[in-house]
């Protein structure tokens, strides 16, 4: 009877509605979430898998030895890879693409590779006006990398010891 | 200059005059009752709302009103295209037209009739036929879904209104409004009549298809209710209308029981403060509570939704006027009496 009447009360009297008005009261004052997009970014993980770029050594030389690990490993079969001896004698890739609009930036390109030349980098902002744009070849993988590289190489450090 | 005002045609252009300062400053009111209304829902929600256009986004809304200027108005090929146009038309019309009546200060109204209240009443229930009509015209399952369950909630919370009203109005002994505001000299309305003052509030939220009761548009389950088939300014009309609505139901609280342009203390410091700024003041509280509510509770289902305007709502108003009418009888209370 006495649960009734207290149910019976509550209920005429508004308590839950307006305990719940109470709360998003207090969360009206509350600092806010939003980040200013464009000119405030968040922190990303040395992890965080972005846009691709293929990494040179310090001497310029460029590190993919064609080995095609990438290749076979991508599920999304995104990359394509044509190799030949380079005239020194160097096996070297004569065509590096990446579809851009394959890939499921899961990283495992990344992980297969030997050498650290294919990378995911901290870049994610790359949208293009056209498909075509996104369909990444050598030329402009590398320029990624050399675009990237110092922050590439700390990525990579910092990582280094979880790997 | 007066004299001329006293004339018949002088008589129109004042009125014109009065209308147009009346309008005005209610369609800007209605512009950033849309902006405030985000701004208010976002900091609910932790988000910031609109900040880009203008300084803190405050030319959001013009930003918005031009976008719709620029859509293409589409008309259905199987809607009955003179009602299609006319339903926005309708709904914005009478969301406007009621405002001839309230009273901003003292005898600060279009038309100061002796039967105010009746008249608001009336338009507001008209305002169903515009959201009926549109159901009807667009020939679409959901907008014509969203048009009965409009009609059917506006005329069960109709009912409940209107006694609510009746019980200011035996405390009051007039149907003018400016004569309701001025019997609250010494106690609002909202004190005496609380439970009246919170039941017209939530009908209001109902009368106005404002959530959570509004199922009218159901977004999840109707898309949008009545207006899934309008674009453009016909959609922008609706949109106006919603919201001068809710500035008009929130004008009508604020003179039903918060006084209107009274100010809260009749004493010296607070009486300085001109009576417009008082009844904006506590017009901006209604429409902020409005804002609140929406953004706090979920939408009702539609069985709540009736159980609670007849099973809940009519008996307790009902009995809350019969107390009412029985305490100013024993009293000896009751006006003109």
């Amino acid at each position: 009877m006495s649960m009734k009447l207290d149910r019976a009360a509550r209920g005429l009297l508004m308590a839950e509605l307006v305990s719940g008005m109470a709360l998003t009261l207090r969360t009206f004052f509350k600092p806010k979430a939003t980040l200013n997009y464009p000119f405030e970014k968040n922190p990303i993980s040395p992890r965080f898998k972005g846009e691709h770029a293929l990494r040179r050594y310090p001497n310029g030389e460029e590190r993919c030895i064609a080995c095609k690990l990438c290749e076979a490993v991508c599920p999304a079969q995104a990359i394509t890879i044509e190799a030949e001896p380079r005239d020194d004698g160097s096996r070297r890739t004569t065509r590096y693409d990446i579809d851009m609009t394959k890939c499921i930036f899961c990283g495992l390109c990344e992980e297969a590779c030997p050498v650290d030349a294919i990378v995911e980098g901290p870049n994610f902002e790359f949208a293009t006006e056209t498909r075509e744009e996104l369909m990444y070849n050598k030329a402009k993988l590398l320029a990624n990398g050399d675009r990237w590289e110092p922050e590439l190489a700390k990525r990579l450090e910092l990582d280094a010891p979880y790997r | 200059m007066m004299a001329f005002f006293d004339t018949d045609i002088g008589f129109v252009i004042l009125t014109l005059l009065k209308s147009l300062a009346l309008i005005v400053p209610l369609l800007i009111g209605v512009a950033y009752l849309t902006y405030a209304e985000r701004k208010v829902m976002g900091a609910i929600q932790l988000r910031k709302g609109p900040n880009v256009v203008g300084p803190f986004g405050l030319a959001q809304p013009f930003a918005d009103a031009l976008k719709m200027m620029f859509k293409e108005t589409i008309i259905p090929a199987g809607s009955d295209r003179i009602l299609f146009m006319m339903a926005p038309m309708i709904t914005f019309g009478l969301a406007v037209v009621a405002w001839a009546v309230i009273p901003v200060n003292d005898h600060w109204a279009i038309a100061n009739i002796n039967v105010g209240i009746l008249y608001l009443l009336a338009i507001s229930s008209l305002g169903v036929y515009g959201i009926i009509i549109a159901g009807w015209a667009s020939n679409s399952k959901y907008a014509f879904l969203g048009a009965l369950r409009s009609a059917a909630q506006m005329v069960s919370y109709e009912v409940s209104m209107g006694f609510v009203i009746v019980t200011v109005l035996i405390c009051v002994g007039s149907l003018n409004l400016n004569d309701i505001v001025m019997a609250q000299r010494h106690v609002w309305f909202a004190i005496p009549l609380f439970p009246m003052f919170v039941i017209f509030f939530i009908s209001g939220l109902a009368e106005t298809n404002r959530a959570p009761f509004d199922l009218a548009e159901g977004e999840t389950e109707i898309v949008a209710g009545f207006f899934v088939e309008y674009s453009a300014m016909s959609f922008a009309l609706f949109f106006l209308g919603e919201y001068a609505n809710m500035i008009l139901i929130s004008a009508t609280t604020t003179i039903l029981f918060l006084g209107g342009w009274l100010s809260p203390i009749p004493l010296a410091p607070f009486t300085w403060v001109p009576g417009v700024v008082w009844f904006l003041l506590k017009l901006f509280a209604c429409l902020f509570t409005f804002i609140w509510v929406r953004a706090t509770f979920p939408r009702y289902r539609y069985d709540q939704l009736m159980a609670l305007g007849w099973k809940v709502f009519l008996p307790l108003s009902l009995g809350y006027l019969v107390l009412v009418a029985g305490v100013l009888e024993v009293f000896g209370w009751l006006p003109n009496a």
